[in-house]
């Protein structure tokens, strides 16, 4: 696909409208497991737009983390929470004016910033895809534009979720 | 030997000479779709037929034998029977996810599908983190068998669900990690790469010992990440009835059962093509004359000919050793193949950075 073609156009609306149409239904369906499946459609949309961009790790990692992962973790907690009586109720929030506000500063705080930073030369379709090893060298080294220092601490904060993981559930004696 | 990139180089001269490029660009992605999608379905039939006439052989019986000579048709008389079966829509249940759940399982195995390099030039998709795709697409049926054991509104379904999500999360862990042991080996996680890297050696000999290790890891692994036999608990029938598609029926049982079967074609494909070569005929070093013969044979046949013996040991390991329990296939994960593959991984890199390979 060619930049600015009428098939590449097609595509990205079509990735977009179904971003914005799930994202809508996963806040809106009143039942917990499908708000989860929504929002396992918005997620493949965005692997996908990240695969349209050519950036094909991160489409990749999108998989596997947030598709793979965090909705399957999702799916197993509300598995083992939710019960027969929660399965119908619509899911009800009595700070619903505070989620409104929140809600309209960060679409105001995304609008700003769109206005205001130079988005179009920094996010561009790349020509071809990134070959691995540049990416694996940024991510292990220590330079200006190295990500050593957060790999590690995040790494780190991964640990002592296991370690915090293992003793809840870890029998007493 | 014939490169297949010459045919589909040859499509697209043709298409783009008479069409444009946008429409030429669309026809090819729909016939690559058709492709692909009949592809999976052959395989899916030759793998039951394949499935039951080795049972069949290990139980002493024939098998099929009525349809066709030697019962070769069988698979396809059975095809068109549940292609005309009813779909029973059922009560009490949340009717849109019962009906997506089926899907989710077919389009993950299908993407799965379509990674494999079937032969020289023979190739759909080929990122360069082709490995980790695989492994991320693969990821996403265990969100559709999940679904399916919960929409069923049956609790046999939903233990059969629950089981197949945690069998499947453990193991994945271990197919990720025997996996990168060859993408250590390899230093690459590019499909087309990784077969052409093998080409003075496959890696199971190239890199001895650990990937040999890694090879064993990957077989036990698949094998219970597509919930075969012996790890297939979550249909255990005799306490299950059959897991989480037990309130499916016509074409909506039918994808579970095509997904399962092309899953562990797709298993034996991607260990044929990481540790035996792919469609890499068998090369040794300095041995030219025999290079030269082995050349001859298609890289087709090499790539099916390697997949059909290592499906062939996949079902033998179903219908030979006994069913394990859950307990028991949880521990085996935890307890010996993970901190297994972790210091196979080390041994690995080792073996890389000195040069210890052949």
């Amino acid at each position: 696909m060619e930049n600015g073609s009428i098939a590449s156009t097609l595509v990205f609306f079509f990735l977009a409208a179904v971003m914005v149409v799930s994202s809508i239904l996963a806040v809106t369906t009143k039942k917990i497991l499908r708000a989860a499946t929504y929002l396992l459609f918005v997620l493949f949309a965005t692997a996908g737009l990240y695969f349209y961009l050519n950036y094909s790790f991160l489409g990749a990692v999108q998989m596997t983390v947030y598709a793979g992962g965090i909705i399957v973790l999702y799916v197993f907690s509300i598995f083992l929470t939710s019960t027969d009586e929660e399965k119908n109720q619509p899911i009800r929030s009595h700070r619903r004016w505070l989620g409104f506000i929140a809600a309209a500063a960060g679409t105001l705080l995304c609008v700003y910033l769109f206005q205001a930073s130079p988005w179009g030369e920094v996010y561009y379709r790349a020509p071809e895809e990134l070959p691995m090893k540049a990416i694996g060298n940024a991510l292990m080294s220590a330079d200006k534009f190295g990500y050593i220092l957060p790999f590690e601490a995040l790494s780190i904060l991964l640990l002592a979720c296991i370690i915090g993981g293992i003793l809840i559930a870890r029998k007493r004696q | 030997m014939f490169d297949f990139a010459s045919v589909t180089g040859w499509i697209d001269h043709f298409l783009r000479s008479y069409l444009p490029g946008g429409l030429s660009f669309f026809i090819e992605c729909v016939l690559i779709g058709v492709v692909i999608l009949v592809a999976y379905a052959l395989i899916a039939l030759v793998m039951i037929l394949a499935e039951r006439k080795v049972c069949a052989a290990f139980q002493c019986r024939l098998g099929p034998n009525r349809v066709g000579p030697w019962g070769l048709c069988q698979t396809v008389a059975d095809m068109v029977k549940i292609l005309t079966k009813e779909i029973m829509s059922i009560n009490h249940v949340d009717r849109f996810l019962y009906n997506l759940a089926p899907f989710v399982v077919i389009i993950a195995s299908v993407l799965t599908f379509s990674c494999i390099p079937f032969a020289k030039g023979l190739q759909v998709l080929d990122f360069n983190v082709g490995v980790f795709f695989m492994m991320a697409v693969s990821s996403i049926g265990i969100v559709g068998i999940l679904l399916a054991g919960w929409s069923s509104n049956n609790k046999f379904s939903m233990i059969g669900a629950m089981r197949s999500g945690a069998q499947m999360i453990s193991y994945e862990l271990s197919i990720g990690l025997s996996l990168l042991t060859v993408v250590v080996l390899s230093g690459t996680m590019q499909m087309s790469e990784i077969v052409e890297a093998q080409n003075d050696l496959w890696f199971i000999f190239k890199g001895h010992i650990p990937a040999f290790v890694a090879f064993v890891v990957y077989l036990v692994a698949g094998t219970a990440e597509t919930n075969r036999g012996p790890f297939d608990l979550p249909e255990a029938e005799s306490e299950l009835t059959a897991g989480y598609h037990t309130e499916y029926s016509g074409m909506h049982f039918g994808f579970y059962y095509v997904a399962e079967f092309v899953n562990a074609f797709i298993v034996a494909a991607l260990a044929a093509t990481l540790f035996l070569g792919g469609w890499m005929p068998l090369h040794i070093p300095g041995w030219d004359g025999f290079n030269a013969v082995m050349d001859y044979i298609p890289s087709v046949l090499w790539f099916f000919g390697k997949t059909a013996l290592l499906i062939f040991v996949l079902m033998w390991f179903k219908w030979t050793f006994p069913r394990l329990r859950i307990d028991q296939l949880l521990a085996l994960e935890w307890r010996y193949l993970l901190p297994l593959n972790l210091c196979n991984l080390l041994i690995m890199v080792v073996v890389v950075a000195c040069g210890w390979h052949f």
